[in-house]
């Protein structure tokens, strides 16, 4: 039995909703430990049995393949039993199936449920009717926690820290969870946030969010430490929101001349998948220098070990 | 031929219609007030009259809540008749006056008229209904306004849905002025409010959910009072729930136009912040709007501009309610809160008790051409008895309604119905709501021994 990386850190929370609520503390335990998974998963034995004999199920009610195949690596290393269940939404009246499958799932003493779902909140919700630990993997608009702790780690191991950096989050900050997280953990940290976009692409009221506010790539990205672009979904781009890819791409795509206005050091983030040459210029999006989207996809893992280590320190066999 | 006679002797008559508040008697006699006033009982009651103490509590006209969602004929286990007229009368409203969103909508005479046996039949509040403007609500053609007004409607409305066609809306107003009918509006631009689920702002931003922007509903009404003008129809906003909105009808009230509206108790007393996280008891539509919107609509209902109050009661079940917010439905219950949360506005000293209980009374009633809501020789004796002054705390396990979808569950309040008599016939207060109130002055828990109330379920999300 391997013994974990350091026994006395404990958690303050049961479940892992979303940013809001954790503090700066929380958060630096969180990054500390995933430091050192990152470690571990580049040795040739990547397994660890701290969760053996403990069951992690990933219930996506929304298709991901990235997100849900980074859990189930974050499990298997820590060597816990790891299932991954697919529900349709459409098929079924979507609440009942959240709560029954919740409810269902629960009883089989799971004690991890990492869970992604369509509409905000509704991963909360879940966590109200079960009591094993919840991960929110993605809950609508809402929030995507694991996903800003992933980006703060690429962030912190490049520039040694996140207090005072600038950081740009730009595109569809209107449907974005990543946005969202990433803005709460980033302020959490000391960093400032700006957002660029069109504004039929920006929340309401996203003033008062605490951000600084572009619809000018150049006039947002200028001395930026780090540059997060987004993904913008394909059904979005076809005139409701933006009225065409290319006068998406000729404005708020990222490519080197826009780069430019930010710090010569600035790093290019994105949570995948991209749509190269839509919100980003492929060419960049793979410019070693530059980009740090791959390296993103590694921390993942890591931060995702860390997050189920944390949350099943004090778990007690799941007794429904 | 005997009648049938009560005294109501030691209370204190409270009258919005006439501006009456004085300590009187009031005399009911086969369901009609035979009279009222300071003397009345001076030389003793009848003596085969029964005789109710009011204990100086406030005797008033029943309440009338001119928006209510029956769920009957169709959704009966959410609610029916029966369980609505319960909840009324333990609400103190003595008449209830229906949206046409049962199922099937009442959009003829043969529906109407099934609503208005079914009430007859249960005996408990007064139920009138609204007819729809269009059937089936698909906003094309017209009801039979002639017909459904002879069979009893007494307003027009579309109930959650907007007459969003322009044209349709002209038509109805026009037509319906041939008979002096009211055209009742949900005032909402649908393709403003699509997908939204709550205020927009920042609130609804940092929850990810999609807004629905106050505006919505004031270009609706400015373009209905556009028509109103051209048609010289008489017109209703419901429930309305922003500055903008408040602004616009007391302008159009300046202008002269038949024009009236009404707030929903949840306008005033609560905020978006009540959705906090996620509480879908919480979603309404209107949705709950910002701190200024809420100010304006108490502003509103001080200068007169809102002319009633009614309580939106929106029956939903569980099932419908604990949701994922995006999927939950809109709606909250209102009956049995109605009165306590008007009278907040009393208590806070932003209304006198005449205006408040006028909001409830005499002024929907006059906009419905009803002969209740107010004491008069000869008016039917529909009722209320109130303690205005009770402190209590709401508690969804003692609703009557067969919902429980109140987000006011465990608010202190202060004032409540003590009796509710519909023509004559006391509806609620005469044994249980008099030992409930017996059993609170002497500290013992309400409600709990009732094993029937058990509040099937705690629907909280």
């Amino acid at each position: 039995m391997s013994t974990r990386a350091d026994s006395s850190l404990r958690f303050p929370h049961r479940h892992l909703l979303g940013i809001e609520g954790l503090s700066a503390d929380a958060i630096t335990m969180v990054l500390d430990l995933a430091d050192s998974y990152v470690e571990q998963s580049r040795k040739p034995d990547k397994k660890l049995s701290l969760l053996r004999g403990r069951t992690v199920i990933n219930l996506f009610f929304e298709s991901s393949t990235r997100t849900r195949t980074s859990f189930e690596l974050a499990g298997k290393r820590l060597g816990a039993d790891v299932i991954n269940m697919s529900v349709s939404t459409s098929s079924i009246k979507k609440g009942e199936t959240l709560i029954d499958t919740a409810m269902t799932l629960n009883a089989m003493h799971t004690d991890v449920l990492v869970v992604r779902h369509s509409d905000s909140g509704a991963v909360k919700l879940l966590s109200e009717k079960v009591n094993c630990a919840v991960m929110n993997a993605g809950d609508g608009s809402h929030e995507h926690p694991t996903q800003a702790l992933l980006d703060a780690l690429t962030i912190r191991r490049r520039k040694g820290r996140l207090q005072g950096l600038t950081v740009a989050i730009c595109g569809d900050v209107l449907h974005s969870r990543v946005a969202r997280s990433n803005i709460l953990l980033l302020h959490a940290m000391g960093a400032r946030v700006r957002v660029i976009g069109p504004p039929t692409l920006l929340p309401s009221a996203i003033d008062r969010f605490g951000v600084e506010v572009f619809h000018d790539m150049r006039a947002g990205l200028k001395d930026c430490d780090i540059v997060m672009m987004l993904r913008l979904q394909t059904e979005r781009m076809q005139g409701r929101f933006v009225p065409s890819l290319r006068e998406y791409f000729h404005f708020f795509g990222l490519d080197r001349e826009k780069l430019s206005f930010a710090r010569e050091d600035a790093l290019v983030m994105h949570p995948g998948p991209m749509n190269r040459g839509v919100e980003i210029d492929s060419e960049l999006a793979d410019d070693i220098d530059r980009s740090v989207i791959r390296e993103q996809v590694e921390m993942g893992v890591a931060v995702r070990m860390a997050c189920l280590d944390l949350l099943t320190r004090d778990l007690i066999g799941n007794a429904p | 031929m005997s009648k049938y006679r009560t005294a109501y002797v030691n209370a204190r008559l409270v009258d919005p219609a006439s501006g009456l508040d004085a300590p009187g008697g009031l005399l009911a006699e086969d369901g009609k007030i035979a009279d009222f006033g300071a003397k009345l009982f001076a030389d003793g009651t009848p003596g085969d009259a029964e005789v109710v103490d009011c204990g100086g509590h406030v005797l008033a006209p029943g309440l009338i809540d001119m928006r209510v969602q029956l769920r009957d004929p169709g959704q009966e286990h959410m609610e029916d008749i029966e369980s609505a007229g319960h909840a009324a009368g333990a609400g103190g409203v003595t008449t209830i006056v229906c949206l046409p969103n049962t199922d099937p909508v009442i959009d003829n005479v043969a529906v109407l008229e099934f609503v208005a046996r079914r009430a007859r039949e249960v005996k408990l509040a007064k139920i009138h209904c609204y007819a729809a403007i269009t059937r089936g609500f698909a906003g094309r053609e017209l009801t039979e306004m002639g017909l459904l007004g002879e069979a009893g409607a007494v307003a027009f409305t579309d109930g959650e849905v907007t007459v969003a066609d322009a044209k349709t809306l002209q038509r109805a107003l026009s037509y319906a002025s041939t008979f002096g009918h009211l055209i009742a509006q949900h005032p909402e631009e649908p393709s403003l409010a699509a997908d939204g689920q709550m205020n927009s702002g920042e609130i609804a931003s940092r929850l990810g959910l999609a807004g629905i922007p106050p505006v919505a509903e004031v270009i609706m009404i400015e373009r209905d009072l556009r028509l109103v003008e051209k048609t010289g129809g008489r017109y209703h906003a419901a429930h309305i729930s922003t500055a903008a909105s408040v602004d616009a009808i007391r302008q159009a009230k300046r202008r002269g136009l038949d024009v009236t509206c009404d707030t929903a108790p949840h306008y005033f007393a609560l905020n978006e912040i009540a959705v906090g996280d996620y509480r879908t008891f919480a979603k309404v539509r209107p949705p709950l709007r910002d701190e200024a919107d809420r100010e304006s609509v108490v502003e509103g209902l001080k200068d007169g501009t809102i002319d009633a109050i009614a309580s939106d009661h929106s029956p939903y079940d569980q099932d419908s309610k604990r949701l994922p917010f995006a999927q939950a439905a809109f709606g909250i219950i209102g009956l049995e809160t109605l009165l306590p949360l008007t009278l907040e506005l009393y208590h806070n000293k932003h209304l006198s008790l005449l205006q408040a209980l006028g909001l409830l009374t005499a002024r929907p009633a006059a906009r419905l051409g009803l002969t209740a809501g107010r004491l008069a020789k000869g008016a039917p004796a529909d009722l209320v008895l109130i303690d205005t002054e009770r402190p209590w705390k709401i508690d969804e396990i003692e609703f009557r309604s067969k919902s429980k979808n109140s987000p006011f569950d465990g608010r202190p309040v202060q004032g409540h119905a003590l009796r509710t008599v519909v023509d004559g016939r006391t509806i609620f207060g005469a044994g249980r709501a008099t030992e409930k109130a017996t059993e609170k002055a002497t500290g013992k828990e309400p409600g709990k021994e009732t094993g029937k109330r058990t509040g099937k379920g705690k629907g909280k999300s």
